[in-house]
């Protein structure tokens, strides 16, 4: 484990921000034209933070719309047309969806948190491509704005945007959204997807190849044993969803019948190809999260991550199971008993690897000397979290159960407690974690606390009562529903509207911290950070690792 | 830093390519979805973007090949190379997995409806002939397979003239795959539209067509820089990563033959007598 890393390429570490000929390019091809891992990594988490603001303001108003029975808002938006603010709601939830996952999530923890630490924590100066890396992030600019657009042109016949959904399944993609609207979303997808297999190429050949000397793979930080199961998920996986979406651009366009009944096509097709890219997409979205958390639960507890090797091999067993349970998504579409018995089985079988994690995470703090920092805090808010949305996972797992569960809003609220509970905590864990790195200086610890504790409360009051919702039969992504769901709406939108009070906490925050922060050292959280970011100064030299260092 | 760097990694100077690369694929997207929905100017813009793309690929690789040649890749960068050039491979075989299981799907549980009939292939289509062109095709890159062996090995043991003759060979045969394979789509008596059978075997084969293509021009790249005095015995990795992209497309084309046209026109029994040329 890379906490018995002694650094040994001395003069990077104390003197480097003394020096101010760095050779940084002008403003802006350091900016635009950029090689370097660290500036990308800022790129990706700026591009990420204004995604995750888009992204979230969407399902503000999608939360202002339930908020009671009846169509209060959204019709007043369209001229009062009551279809169209129907189509209005769909399009939100796809534009909510597709920005959390391809532009919010995917960008800070693998374009983000990766680009910036997976070379520092294995002593390499950059990545293995620093070109390469550059259009994995432009590409996704692109890919946003064709997102964005989409909404702004017709769909439907006579209405505006996608309303799919993001999984984007025929025939409602195909023959029910005749205008150019799903063909701009699916072209955003095919580069956001090129981005993450060109980043994945990236990440993987970095890390194979690139670790300084004595840094072997076991002894690799979780949090880069994390990063490259995630870039081999996506290697594998996103080619599939490639290949269905262009399906879908040349059943709509070309007439071909992939999804097609009427010429000997079939629609269940597509779900099988999408969902064999779309279950591995939520390991992609979670496993980064599992290796920050592995991070920062060890630097607070002043302990090594117990069980490494245990862990290590935890998130590979995750991912290679993640690659044969997909159709646990598909429960209703008519599969045999036999298939569904297997995938039942399987999907089960990850809670395995996933308890592995879980314990090992209590057992670190076990008998440590805590510190309850920003930090630690989201760190352990994400373990009773994550858990809780594990255990609805197992409880969705069942094929006979989901049958009664499928697309209300217990799915809802399971798959928001892994990600806006799990990964978006994860997240915030490792953005206050690193900031002093990234930046120089120090966030506001009450701040911080204020933010984890008003969001903390906020997101379970929102997404908490979602599980009744479910249970009392609430089909999600529809706008309306009648009175007896409207008590736990209400209480939902009102935890959207604390969650939002603690989004202030972190904005106000992040910019003072930037401005006023106080100035801090290389190694500001002390003896319980040992990978090698901390070896280096805050923020660190343009170029780090000139000599590279030797870990024992 | 002040200091001079002390490891053998490439450290790149910033490049415009990737950011134009990446707002020409945007034009192109853009101009494609116009023009799939007849927008005058579509097509314009889609072959503008094109053009930018391709611009950006030359002048990528330009800067890698400079690269190359000014001593920049060293042992490891190369090991880098082909780490990437492996995954890169390993993605593209993914992405045939699912025009393999678009086609697995049809062929495996044919549709009911009339004019598959429950069978395949579907009743009514005339399929082609497995053991006519397809085999002939499969000869041809399995020879092209052997000739770019042949360019390899003179290139490592420095028989510069063996090596353009091995490339000129794998190039000629690549050529000859594609016109085959056109003049059997423009004969085969099934469209691309309207069925699944053309569906799945329209774009399975024409994807890996483009892919000949590509890989065609990638050994004319080659074939250029080797007249202009590139690769070296020990140093060659661009040529290698056309060998093993030329491999990748052979292998293939062996699925595609043994899946689409021996099993699935019954290992020819479901030929029409006579149906083709």
């Amino acid at each position: 484990m890379a906490n018995t890393a002694e650094f040994t390429a001395g003069h990077d570490a104390h003197d480097a921000h003394d020096h101010d000929h760095d050779h940084k390019p002008g403003f802006f091809a350091r900016w635009f034209l950029s090689t370097n891992h660290k500036d990308i990594g800022t790129l990706y988490l700026i591009f990420a933070i204004f995604a995750g603001i888009i992204g979230g303001a969407i399902s503000g108003v999608m939360r202002l719309e339930l908020a009671e029975p009846g169509m209060q808002w959204l019709p007043a938006w369209v001229g009062g047309n009551i279809d169209a603010s129907y189509h209005l709601w769909n399009s939100f939830i796809t534009a909510h969806g597709l920005i959390m996952v391809f532009f919010m999530v995917m960008p800070a923890m693998i374009g983000g948190f990766g680009n910036w630490f997976v070379p520092i924590m294995i002593g390499a100066p950059d990545m293995a491509f620093p070109r390469m890396n550059n259009i994995s992030f432009w590409l996704i600019i692109p890919a946003f704005l064709l997102l964005l657009g989409s909404m702004f042109v017709e769909g439907p016949a006579g209405f505006n945007g996608a309303g799919t959904g993001w999984t984007v399944y025929p025939t409602l993609s195909t023959s029910g959204h005749p205008g150019p609207a799903v063909d701009m979303a699916i072209l955003s997808l095919h580069l956001a997807g090129a981005s993450s297999i060109l980043g994945a190429i990236n990440f993987i050949t970095t890390i194979f190849n690139m670790r300084a000397p004595g840094m072997t793979l076991h002894k690799m930080p979780l949090f880069v044993w994390s990063v490259l199961v995630t870039a081999f998920l996506l290697l594998l996986s996103l080619p599939v969803l490639a290949g269905a979406i262009t399906m879908l651009l040349t059943d709509r366009n070309f007439g071909t019948t992939f999804f097609d009944p009427s010429g000997g096509g079939d629609p269940i097709l597509y779900q099988h190809l999408f969902w064999f890219f779309g279950h591995p997409e939520v390991y992609i979205m979670i496993l980064p999260g599992f290796g920050i958390i592995s991070q920062v639960i060890s630097t607070f507890s002043k302990k090594p991550a117990f069980g490494y090797l245990g862990m290590a091999y935890a998130m590979v067993a995750i991912g290679f199971i993640g690659f044969i349970v997909w159709a646990h998504h598909m429960y209703t579409v008519g599969l045999d008993v036999n298939t569904k018995m297997y995938f039942t089985a399987a999907t089960m079988v990850i809670a395995v690897p996933t308890g592995i994690k879980i314990f090992s995470w209590i057992a670190t703090m076990w008998g440590g000397s805590i510190s309850f920092k920003t930090p630690m805090m989201w760190a352990i808010g994400f373990i009773i979290m994550f858990t809780l949305g594990g255990v609805t996972g197992v409880i969705l797992s069942n094929a006979g159960v989901d049958t009664y569960m499928h697309d209300t809003y217990y799915v809802v609220a399971h798959f928001h407690y892994v990600l806006s509970l799990g990964a978006v905590f994860a997240l915030f864990a490792g953005f206050y974690y690193w900031f002093g790195k990234m930046s120089g200086r120090a966030y506001n610890e009450v701040l911080g606390q204020l933010h984890f504790w008003v969001f903390f409360i906020g997101v379970n009051v929102l997404f908490f009562p979602m599980h009744y919702l479910g249970q009392d039969g609430m089909p999600r992504r529809i706008p309306d529903y009648p009175n007896a769901y409207a008590s736990y709406n209400e209480v939902a939108s009102i935890g959207y509207a604390i969650m939002a009070v603690g989004m202030v906490f972190f904005f106000v925050n992040v910019i003072w911290s930037l401005f006023a922060g106080k100035r801090v050292e290389g190694n500001y959280w002390g003896e319980g950070a040992t990978t090698l970011e901390w070896t280096l100064s805050s923020p660190p030299p343009f170029h780090q690792f000139e000599t590279l260092p030797t870990i024992k | 830093m002040a200091s001079a760097k002390n490891h053998d990694y490439h450290i790149l100077p910033p490049s415009p390519w990737p950011i134009i690369g990446s707002f020409t694929a945007l034009t192109m997207a853009a101009g494609g979805i116009a023009w799939m929905h007849d927008v005058a100017w579509g097509g314009w813009v889609f072959a503008l973007g094109l053009l930018g793309v391709l611009f950006t690929f030359y002048s990528w690789w330009a800067d890698v090949v400079r690269e190359a040649n000014t001593g920049d890749h060293t042992p490891v960068v190369q090991l880098h190379h082909r780490y990437g050039m492996i995954l890169f491979i390993a993605s593209e075989v993914m992405f045939f997995v699912a025009w393999f299981w678009a086609y697995f799907n049809a062929a495996l549980a044919p549709s009911d409806i009339e004019s598959i009939g429950g069978v395949w292939p579907p009743r009514g289509v005339e399929v082609l002939d497995p053991f006519v062109y397809p085999l002939l095709n499969t000869l041809i890159l399995l020879l092209s397979g052997t000739t770019v062996t042949w360019a390899h090995h003179a290139l490592i043991h420095g028989d510069r003239e063996g090596l353009k003759q091995g490339l000129w060979l794998t190039i000629i045969l690549g050529a000859l795959f594609s016109c085959v394979q056109i003049y059997e789509y423009s004969h085969a008596t099934f469209g691309f539209s309207g069925n699944i059978y053309g569906a799945t075997f329209y774009m399975a084969t024409g994807f890996h067509g483009f892919h000949v293509f590509v890989g065609t021009i990638f050994l004319i790249v080659c074939l250029i820089r080797t007249y202009k005095g590139d690769f070296t015995p020990k140093h060659h990795f661009g040529f290698e990563a056309a060998a093993w992209y030329w491999h990748f497309v052979d292998v293939v084309w062996l699925f595609l033959f043994l899946a689409i046209y021996v099993w699935g026109s019954d290992f020819g029994a479901a030929v029409v007598p006579g149906a083709h040329g």
